[in-house]
């Protein structure tokens, strides 16, 4: 919890207004990520072979070809989205428990990183498609279309969160609508075995292991250097999210004593003038 | 259970009197079955084929008008107040609101059914089978439009932002729904009964889930 926050959120300081959301552990973090994602692009676009075998006539290749790289991108963008969107549920559930401004922003972040994640590989899943089973959208892949209403069901929880309310009625309803759209992940994540005479989609690729070398390594280097950017970027934005809470707050404070000193000047001014009246009805 | 039938009757009470279901949202239903039509170019085979999706989206539009009628109702001149202060626990309060929504949505479904029928041509096989997963269908409906309508009912925006929460989460009804009534109806090789047990299965999560958050969501909006 402590390198979400970075310090105690029950110790709100002076230096918020002037905080920001690195730290040297994010710091560290973030050159872990960047390193990783230099080392998987070139893995990926450089070293790794392209899906090609030979057909079943002489002197012919199948298989994907360069298409295989989206992989290294698509798989742990989905797997991360499923982790990221899982988290927020859980999140909200113990927000509901708890309520703890904590879990609610820790929801909120996920919620963001999950919707990003998930149009990432929507994306991902619409270029591969394209050249390999020749469309852009194909409504006979459950996975794909039930990817689609995840995404549309968080991007309803974050619509939801944007509509101003006040923090705790919002962080309840978002908690409601964060738990309730889990429905949807492991039908998502299930869906290439439930509906497996109805899929296009292919069976996951880590279980079959029906990749070696190389291309595996990329693959796990891939689930393991998204993972670092997710965290990195949770961190972030819930420490900006916390951050926005306090000077929120702050602001409330300001114009409230703003509005008590205005309240406060007339009786003074009054005061003043009744005094220069007495003065100068004196001599 | 006599507090459920109670708020139940009063929000049935309402829609008789004001006569809005009857005049705005039946109409609506049935204009969206017949530019549903259109869009198919009106050819008898593919609607009739098609029939029981194109029933469940004109269903699941009109639930939405239904789920907003219902909170509005409550929103108008802080109802809802009056309702927390009569001592009704918020559960029978959610039970109440979701089984006139549910009758509402029954009668709309069968006038709907109606027109499917003499509109589409649409032939029903089983007709157990499409009351069943109808029933199992609304029962979810009601209770997630109960649930989802009163949590976005303060806000300024829930004429927007009620559709964007509520129709992914219809999706699993629209697709089992869809799939028990082609069973029903003849135009698909499902097994219909396995489909309404997800629509059941649907409705028990969001009765349960709805009559756990109803409350405190209620408190929020007061």
């Amino acid at each position: 919890m402590s390198i979400l926050l970075g310090r105690s959120p029950d110790r709100p300081s002076s230096e918020a207004a002037a905080a920001h959301t690195g730290s040297r552990t994010t710091r560290i973090l973030g050159a872990l990520t960047l390193a990783g994602l230099v080392g998987l692009g070139l893995c990926a676009f450089i070293f790794s072979p392209p899906d090609s075998r030979p057909g079943p006539e002489a002197g012919t290749r199948i298989g994907q070809f360069d298409a295989v790289r989206l992989m290294y991108v698509h798989v742990p963008a989905a797997i991360w989205t499923y982790v990221a969107l899982g988290t927020c549920a859980m999140a909200s559930a113990v927000y509901l428990w708890r309520r703890s401004a904590w879990w609610d922003r820790l929801a909120h972040a996920c919620a963001e990183i999950g919707v990003v994640l998930c149009a990432i590989t929507l994306l991902t899943g619409m270029i591969w498609g394209r050249p390999v089973w020749g469309t852009w959208w194909e409504w006979g892949d459950v996975r794909q279309v039930t990817a689609l209403v995840l995404f549309l069901a968080y991007a309803g929880y974050l619509a939801l969160r944007s509509v101003p309310a006040a923090p705790q009625a919002r962080a309840w309803r978002a908690a409601i609508v964060g738990l309730g759209g889990a429905v949807l992940i492991p039908i998502v994540n299930r869906s290439v075995e439930w509906w497996e005479n109805r899929t296009l989609h292919q069976q996951s690729t880590l279980e079959e292991l029906r990749i070696e070398d190389l291309t595996l390594f990329t693959l796990v280097l891939g689930i393991f250097v998204m993972g670092l950017l997710v965290l990195w970027l949770v961190v972030h934005r819930f420490r900006l999210a916390w951050l926005e809470a306090e000077a929120e707050s702050a602001g409330l404070q300001a114009a409230l004593a703003e509005r008590r000193a205005e309240a406060a000047e007339p009786v003074a001014a009054g005061a003043g003038e009744d005094g220069a009246g007495e003065g100068s009805a004196g001599p | 259970m006599r507090e459920v039938l109670l708020v139940a009757a009063k929000d049935l009470r309402i829609e008789l009197r004001s006569r809005v279901l009857l005049f705005q949202v039946a109409p609506f239903a049935v204009a969206t079955l017949v530019l549903l039509g259109f869009a198919l170019d009106a050819d008898r085979s593919a609607l009739r084929n098609f029939s029981p999706g194109l029933f469940w989206v004109a269903v699941l539009l009109t639930a939405l008008l239904a789920a907003q009628r219902s909170v509005a109702v409550e929103h108008a001149g802080r109802a809802a107040d009056a309702l927390l202060l009569s001592a009704t626990s918020p559960a029978r309060i959610f039970a109440g609101k979701a089984l006139a929504l549910a009758a509402q949505l029954a009668v709309l479904e069968a006038l709907l059914g109606v027109a499917m029928v003499v509109l589409y041509d649409a032939r029903v096989e089983h007709f157990g089978l499409a009351v069943a997963a109808a029933a199992a269908a609304t029962v979810g409906i009601a209770a997630a439009g109960t649930l989802y309508g009163v949590l976005a009912a303060p806000m300024g925006v829930r004429e927007t932002l009620l559709p964007v929460l509520l129709l992914p989460v219809f999706a699993p009804v629209l697709i089992g729904a869809t799939r028990a009534f082609g069973d029903a109806l003849g135009t698909a090789a499902v097994n219909g009964w396995a489909w309404f047990g997800l629509l059941g299965l649907f409705a028990l999560v969001y009765a349960v889930f709805g009559a756990l958050a109803y409350g405190p969501l209620l408190e929020a909006e007061a």
